[in-house]
């Protein structure tokens, strides 16, 4: 377990606030704000403002990075970079068109809608790779819950039947992959790949042989919670005082996650697990039966997210309808070097690409948004790459373990 | 994470699980050719168990009227007249889709020789086809093998350069390849749906409205040699296939680059020990990978498809069955053939335009391969189940001795 780790496990440290790590967090705000002033509601109209925000934040970055906050620092210089450029185009782009993409409160809305599913499968992958199991079957994993909470949601006539059935069958797929990477010691990438594959197969094959050419029936799906003392309020209200259940779950987990994981004995059990198994094994924890737990809430995770997807938002299903989601959590967790916060972040940094992605076209031609979809993927490249900091995995992570 | 780069290594635990090439070679001298059947035969019977629970239909009918459509009944003698003409027809279409699986199996194949699980074969075959469509659709006065020649390059070198981007990472700073390739496949896909989408840079100048790219001019064609061309006849791409899965084997048992890449596959610290550049390895490997399925891509495009869309990259699953063709077949040659072909066979005989909805839908049954597929994969790491049968069974001679001489 690294240093940073065991503090944090501890609690807060506020003196990592001060010196050279505040400088970073400050210039990444500056880079950000770079970019936000030439943007509505201020629209500044001059390429000067945000070049020299920008220069600041590269400056802060810079100065932090040579004093040993490597990461944060080149993230502040990579945030000055794109404020800039950011900045620089809008101030070029017309008014008119910065109004129709660029409406704070329906992108932060889609941000969060786009960001939920993928949470939820980043989530999923925290638990089953700290404790050592590599978990490329998210995806499938949310497939499944997809088309069973659909499934069972129409047949019953409760979301709450349709998200236990999308858990069951999520954790069930888990379980074949936890069996085969697990007590088989089969490599963990192939069973993951497998799973993938036979979840494609299942839910297409049960979804054409149940529903055929008519589609799912049309479900409630998952209601929306309705928060009216909000609705006055500034930025938040269009955000908040409406939001899909599912998103509100996805809060609660992502805390809950972060409190099992690191402030619980069973927490600390399975990152032990995934750190050294050997040394776990010797002080009585059991690997297989902590692994095979992991393995399992990992897939009903997943599955959650499938369901949000599935009867939260879309309240349909298709074949394929993940469409590389589970993939794009599994970059947010690796991106938010596999931590509950960290991974979140991510997921919301990838949602608002998405979000842009989904608005850009209606003020600049079709093909155009479709570039910042590959967002996610450049950044976690350039995360495992090194660039910015190192992403450091369980350090057990994809080692299959022979019980002594 | 399965297998560590360079010195960085960490002190090899006590009981940690060998390289999965160690382990994969372990099984090739125990199983030989017995676990692979073994492992289609049993998907092919679960599949069966699936169509009969579901259904209700005889699933020996179902796999029958697939294999009908497969072409494969063209090797019986007793096929003749207008069946044996259909046979044909089906047969080369079956061909035409093992071609590119050929190929994208031994790029998963030769990574995983050196130690590497490349799974952005998917992202690499992508590239090569990107690539393949737009030489092949611009420069229309060169001559005709001049432009193939030139098309086909330029594929497999981007496809190289794709997958080498994957191997230079795990050479230089030791990022595992499964993440960085997983990452390159989505960036491939989508970039390939703005470069082709409405208003994207390679959409076709002629129809203005429809995502897809401009046509392959008549030059830049593979000739056909079985068929009618007009007919989607067998073009002659599948020599190329055939002649990488010869410089496959070739590279792999009989040059300096291939004994160091097997070497860095079974063990990369003993590799490194005796003198052998292990990054380059890595890289070489990968890039190789990566030429095989941008090969892929520039064959599928330059023979029969001739344009690609949006809607091809977003359905097409080639560089992912891959994966299977590559475990099915042992990364060896012969096998990545024999499984290519069987893949191939499965996706033509399960299509649309074969399969009698009398007997079974055809949407049904191409999910069916889909389960199939996964099977095959999952148990191909059967070969550790039967390995730990074989275990068990020692384990359990073992004690029995014991108990014997005790008593």
């Amino acid at each position: 377990m690294s240093a940073r780790a065991e503090a944090s496990s501890r609690g807060f440290d506020w003196s990592r606030l001060s010196g050279p790590r505040a400088i970073a967090i400050a210039g990444i705000v500056l880079g950000a704000l770079a970019f936000w002033l030439a943007l509505p509601p201020l629209k500044s109209r001059t390429a000067f403002v945000p070049l020299l925000i920008g220069i600041l934040a590269i400056a802060a970055g810079i100065w932090a990075a040579t004093r040993g906050q490597r990461r944060l620092g080149w993230g502040a210089i990579v945030a000055g970079l794109v404020g800039i450029a950011g900045g620089v185009l809008a101030t070029r782009s017309s008014a008119a068109d910065l109004d129709i993409v660029v409406v704070w409160s329906a992108l932060g809305a889609a941000t969060l809608r786009y960001a939920t599913p993928l949470t939820f499968a980043a989530l999923g992958g925290l638990f089953a790779e700290r404790s050592g199991v590599v978990n490329i079957g998210l995806e499938g994993m949310m497939l499944m819950g997809a088309f069973f909470g659909i499934w069972a949601n129409a047949e019953s006539g409760s979301w709450v039947v349709g998200i236990l059935a999308a858990m069951a069958a999520g954790g069930l797929l888990a379980l074949i992959h936890a069996f085969f990477s697990i007590h088989l010691r089969a490599d963990q990438i192939v069973s993951g790949t497998a799973v993938n594959f036979l979840a494609l197969g299942i839910t297409g094959y049960l979804y054409i042989d149940l529903y055929g050419d008519q589609g799912t029936p049309s479900v409630s799906g998952i209601p929306d919670v309705r928060l009216s003392f909000l609705d006055d309020v500034y930025f938040l209200g269009p955000i908040f005082a409406q939001l899909n259940l599912m998103i509100w779950i996805s809060f609660a987990l992502l805390i809950a996650t972060y409190v099992v994981m690191f402030k619980t004995k069973v927490g600390l059990r399975i990152r032990s697990v995934g750190e050294h198994p050997r040394a776990a094994e010797t002080v009585g924890i059991s690997v297989y039966r902590t692994r095979y737990a992991a393995v399992t809430v990992s897939g009903m995770l997943a599955a959650l997210g499938g369901a949000y997807l599935s009867i939260g938002f879309v309240h349909a299903f298709g074949e394929n309808m993940t469409a590389g989601k589970g993939f794009i959590g599994l970059a947010a967790l690796i991106f938010g070097n596999w931590r509950p916060f960290g991974a979140f972040g991510a997921a919301l940094l990838f949602g608002f690409s998405s979000a842009l992605a989904q608005r850009l076209p209606d003020a600049y031609g079709t093909s155009s948004g479709t570039l910042f979809e590959t967002l996610p993927y450049v950044l976690t490249l350039i995360a495992v790459a090194g660039v910015i900091g190192r992403s450091r995995p369980p350090a057990a992570v994809g080692r299959p373990y022979q019980k002594q | 994470m399965s297998t560590p780069a360079g010195p960085a290594l960490p002190p090899a635990e006590e009981g940690a699980a060998p390289t999965f090439a160690a382990r994969l070679a372990l099984y090739q001298r125990a199983g030989g050719i017995v676990t692979p059947i073994l492992t289609a035969a049993f998907a092919f019977f679960v599949g069966g168990l699936v169509v009969l629970l579901t259904t209700g239909k005889n699933p020996l009918t179902t796999y029958e009227a697939i294999f009908d459509g497969t072409g494969l009944n063209w090797l019986f003698p007793w096929v003749s007249g207008q069946d044996r003409f259909l046979a044909s027809l089906n047969l080369q279409q079956t061909l035409l889709l093992a071609t590119p699986l050929m190929l994208t199996g031994l790029a998963v194949a030769f990574a995983f020789r050196c130690g590497m699980f490349n799974i952005g074969g998917q992202g690499q075959y992508i590239v090569g086809a990107t690539f393949a469509v737009w030489v092949g659709s611009s420069f229309s006065e060169l001559a005709r093998p001049l432009h193939i020649a030139l098309a086909v390059v330029a594929a497999a070198v981007a496809g190289a350069v794709w997958a080498g981007i994957a191997g230079l990472l795990k050479a230089t700073v030791g990022a595992h390849e499964v993440i960085t390739t997983i990452m390159l496949n989505w960036i491939a896909i989508w970039v390939g749906l703005y470069l082709f989408g409405l208003g994207g840079p390679l959409q076709s100048s002629t129809q203005e409205s429809v995502p897809i790219s401009n046509d392959v001019v008549a030059a830049a064609k593979l000739p056909v040699f079985w068929g009618d061309p007009l007919l989607q006849g067998l073009h002659i791409g599948l020599f190329f296939a055939l002649g990488a899965l010869v410089a496959y084997w070739v590279t792999l048992n009989r040059t300096t680059l291939g004994y160091e890449v097997r070497a860095v596959g079974f063990n990369p610290e003993a590799a490194r020990y005796g003198g052998i550049s292990v990054p380059r390895s890595y890289f070489l490997a990968m890039a190789i990978s990566g030429l095989f399925a941008g090969l892929a891509g520039a064959l599928d495009i330059l023979g029969w498809q001739f344009r690609i869309g949006q809607a091809d990259i977003q359905v097409s699953q080639i560089g992912f069955i891959g994966i299977a063709v590559a475990l099915l077949g042992r990364n060896t040659a012969v096998g990545v053939f024999l499984s290519a072909i069987l893949f191939g066979a499965l996706l033509q005989g399960t299509s649309t335009r074969n399969l009698d909805p009398e007997i079974f839908r055809a949407e049904l049954a191409s999910n069916l391969t889909l389960i199939i597929q996964g099977l095959v994969v999952l148990f191909v790491g059967a070969d550790v189940l039967i390995l730990y049968l074989w275990q068990a069974r020692r384990k359990l001679g073992l004690t029995r001795r014991k108990a014997a001489t005790e008593a």
